[in-house]
């Protein structure tokens, strides 16, 4: 049943995704109302449709990479909603929903089974470090979309071209305060994802930390973040150079997250 | 009765001619009392602005009340016009019916100011309307015309973006510096120099929130006097590399005719200010800002130009928006066209009802008078409702034909037909004489407007 409503959601966010283009691109601000309204109805679909896979597994949906990448779109578009209710910052669903169907849409190309644990990985370790790893990801996800904006908002005012998207994108200090905010919410989050991972570790294996690709990535992921926020509160990385930093680090956590994943062999191989 | 509108604006009529005809307020009650007064008005109302004049009025007669109000405007001249009768009518606009209701719709939302959107029109024309209804000028039509005028300017302001984004050159860099700082408070601007245009930009800046000004000129004396009428502090010319670092907003104008500020001071500031973004603003001609400190991270630098083509586009916007509220406008003067209609037939319909009601309070008394004592005081109630309720039943469905008729293109020969067949003339006449007009919603459908009898009357208490 999950498989149902997983697919409708898909078809939810693709037409979400075709309202929020034609809002990027258009003048009428009644495709972003239509588009949000989108976004909502699969929003709750999703939430569905992972609600029933949770109860049909009897665990997270966070035990392979399809559930990894729909528990990741689902949690880009919670973290969307809320943003836009706070902000009002409609353009940024133009940015979010195309991510967050891509990262679903990726999900549909692997089989679907339901993954039954492993006993000894059945432990209540197992949601807490998927759960904040995944919500790490996602603020850093807002932070690179945060930075996009404000590398094309920057470009608008200083090549004085008042196109429609100058007139959508919200100020500078917004979107710099925005990529602030992401990252130090995303950066504590990551930090407790890897703590409960390596008490889980200790749990399961005996030993708190092993060498994998996985655990290598995170830590230059982790190590780059860190740095960035040092940088931020020393040095003064912030507009400009946070954005570029952002975008980068972005690539950082999809690497890290998704293709590792694929590519490499170890205790994160979900596939 | 018809809406007729005589007038000469910024389009029509230089500036020499406008502010010869304007109205002061001191005697705008004289002048609308001399309006009305005239046979040809009923209603009247004045609108007297620095880019407008204008005279609103109903009458029966459109030709003569042309020219009578293209008199009157004439004969209002503060001073000798200067100008012969028939030369100051090639400065006029005449509009009738549909035309002016049309106008007076465009004109309070800003769609023929000067600067489309402009939002000071629509609050000028409810205080003319104010006016004319202390001085008891406006009766039902204007009342309802003038109203709706105002809701009309408030529907555009807010299902268009006519009024955003600006439009002047000082005020372009206050909508720069918020797409760049977002929130202005707690922002600080440093004004160099102390050329006009930079303090009418820093009073915009100031009114928007920004905390404080700071201010340097050659002339250290006015730099003084400058920052006192901001509130602010004045800091020597000298230090100005060193001051770059504080502000967050810079407004360059002076004459002098090479940079002050050039790449290596911005890049001294920025590295001063931790990469926090500055905006330049250089007004000054010859520009006083090296415009490759735009090249650096984190600054915005415009000048006068760039500020003007902010404008040039925001006009454009402007204008954009202007096609969707002119959507609006022809939609209201269908129905404030379609209720202006609907009024004519009013009082036809009453003397309908009072001619049908003469013959029956006639016939009913007659029958009675024959029956004297033998009829009871309850069957004398039975025979009045009975013989109501047949006129009423009989008028029912020819009233409502009429009405819905009315504002339908042919709908004055249908009034002339009924009035023939109801043989209506006298009790018309004696209607309009007591300007006794129905005051049907101008948003109701002519179906919705049942029983035009109650509701007549009002115009006498609004005259």
């Amino acid at each position: 049943m999950n498989i149902f409503f997983f697919k409708i959601t898909i078809l939810i966010y693709f037409v979400g995704t075709v309202f929020y283009l034609f809002y990027f691109s258009s003048k009428k601000d009644s495709f972003s109302k239509f588009a949000l309204g989108v976004t909502a109805a699969g929003f709750l679909f999703h939430t569905i449709a992972l609600l029933l896979r949770t109860v049909e597994s009897g665990h997270l949906p966070l035990s392979n990479l399809p559930e990894m990448l729909s528990f990741f779109s689902w949690a880009m578009i919670l973290t969307y909603l809320v943003l836009e209710v706070r902000y009002r910052i409609h353009i940024l669903g133009s940015f979010i929903l195309p991510l967050a169907f891509l990262f679903l849409a990726s999900a549909a190309a692997f089989p679907h089974e339901i993954r039954t644990l492993q006993p000894d990985l059945n432990s209540s370790w197992f949601g807490i470090h998927t759960t904040l790893s995944v919500l790490g990801g996602v603020a850093f996800t807002i932070a690179f979309v945060a930075g996009l904006m404000y590398l094309i908002q920057e470009r608008l005012l200083k090549s004085k071209r008042f196109s429609i998207l100058y007139y959508k994108l919200p100020s500078l200090d917004l979107l710099d305060q925005l990529n602030q905010w992401a990252i130090s919410a995303g950066f504590p989050l990551l930090t407790l994802g890897i703590l409960a991972g390596a008490i889980w570790a200790s749990d399961v294996w005996g030993s708190y930390w092993v060498w994998d690709p996985q655990r290598i990535f995170t830590l230059i992921t982790w190590l780059f973040y860190l740095g960035m926020i040092h940088g931020r509160l020393t040095i003064g990385w912030r507009a400009r150079k946070a954005a570029y930093l952002a975008i980068i680090g972005f690539m950082g956590v999809v690497f890290t997250f998704f293709l590792v994943n694929i590519l490499a062999k170890g205790p994160h191989r979900f596939i | 009765m018809n809406i007729v509108l005589v007038g000469l604006n910024h389009k029509t009529a230089p500036v020499e001619i406008r502010e010869k005809f304007s109205f002061p307020e001191s005697l705008l009650g004289k002048y609308l009392s001399q309006l009305v007064a005239s046979p040809l008005v009923s209603e009247g109302l004045i609108l007297s602005t620095c880019n407008r004049v204008e005279i609103c009025t109903t009458t029966e007669n459109v030709p003569e009340t042309f020219d009578f109000l293209s008199r009157f405007l004439f004969e209002s001249s503060r001073e000798n016009p200067a100008i012969p009768f028939s030369q100051f009518t090639r400065h006029l606009y005449f509009y009738s019916s549909e035309d002016a209701i049309s106008h007076i719709f465009r004109v309070s939302s800003s769609l023929d100011s000067m600067v489309v959107g402009e939002p000071q029109i629509s609050g000028q024309l409810k205080e003319a309307f104010d006016y004319a209804m202390i001085n008891k000028s406006t009766g039902v039509i204007l009342n309802k015309l003038f109203k709706k005028a105002i809701s009309v300017a408030k529907r555009v302001r807010t299902q268009t973006k006519i009024s955003e984004n600006a439009v002047s050159v000082s005020y372009a860099a206050v909508g720069l510096a918020r797409k760049i700082f977002g929130d202005l408070s707690g922002k600080t601007v440093l004004l160099v120099g102390a050329g006009e245009m930079s303090e009418l930009a820093a009073r915009h800046l100031v009114n928007n929130g920004v905390k404080t000004v700071m201010v340097t000129n050659r002339n250290y004396q006015r730099a003084v006097e400058l920052a006192r009428e901001f509130n602010g502090v004045s800091v020597k010319f000298d230090d100005l590399k060193a001051d770059l670092a504080e502000a967050d907003i810079v407004i360059c104008s002076t004459g002098a005719p090479y940079f002050l500020i050039d790449r290596e001071m911005v890049e001294h500031a920025i590295s001063r200010r931790k990469n926090r973004p500055i905006f330049l603003v250089d007004i000054s001609v010859p520009r006083n800002i090296d415009p490759k400190v735009n090249s650096l991270d984190n600054v915005f630098l415009y000048d006068i130009d760039d500020l003007q083509s902010v404008v040039e586009a925001n006009l454009k916007e402007r204008m954009k928006e202007a096609e969707k509220a002119e959507l609006i406008i022809s939609e209201e003067v269908e129905t404030m066209d379609r209720w202006l209609k609907s009024l004519n037939v009013v009082p036809t319909i009453i003397a309908i009802r009072e001619k049908v009601e003469s013959i029956r309070k006639t016939e009913v008394d007659k029958t009675i008078a024959k029956w004297g004592r033998e009829i009871s005081q309850d069957e004398i109630s039975a025979i009045e409702t009975l013989s109501q309720n047949i006129i009423n039943k009989i008028l029912h469905f020819p009233l409502s034909v009429l009405k819905s008729e009315a504002h339908q293109s042919h709908g004055q020969q249908v009034i002339q037909t009924t009035r023939k067949l109801f043989d209506l003339e006298a009790e018309e006449n004696q209607i309009l004489s007591d300007s006794g007009v129905d005051l049907p919603h101008p948003d109701a459908s002519p179906e919705s407007q049942e029983n035009p009898l109650s509701r007549a009357r009002e115009s006498q208490d609004n005259k």
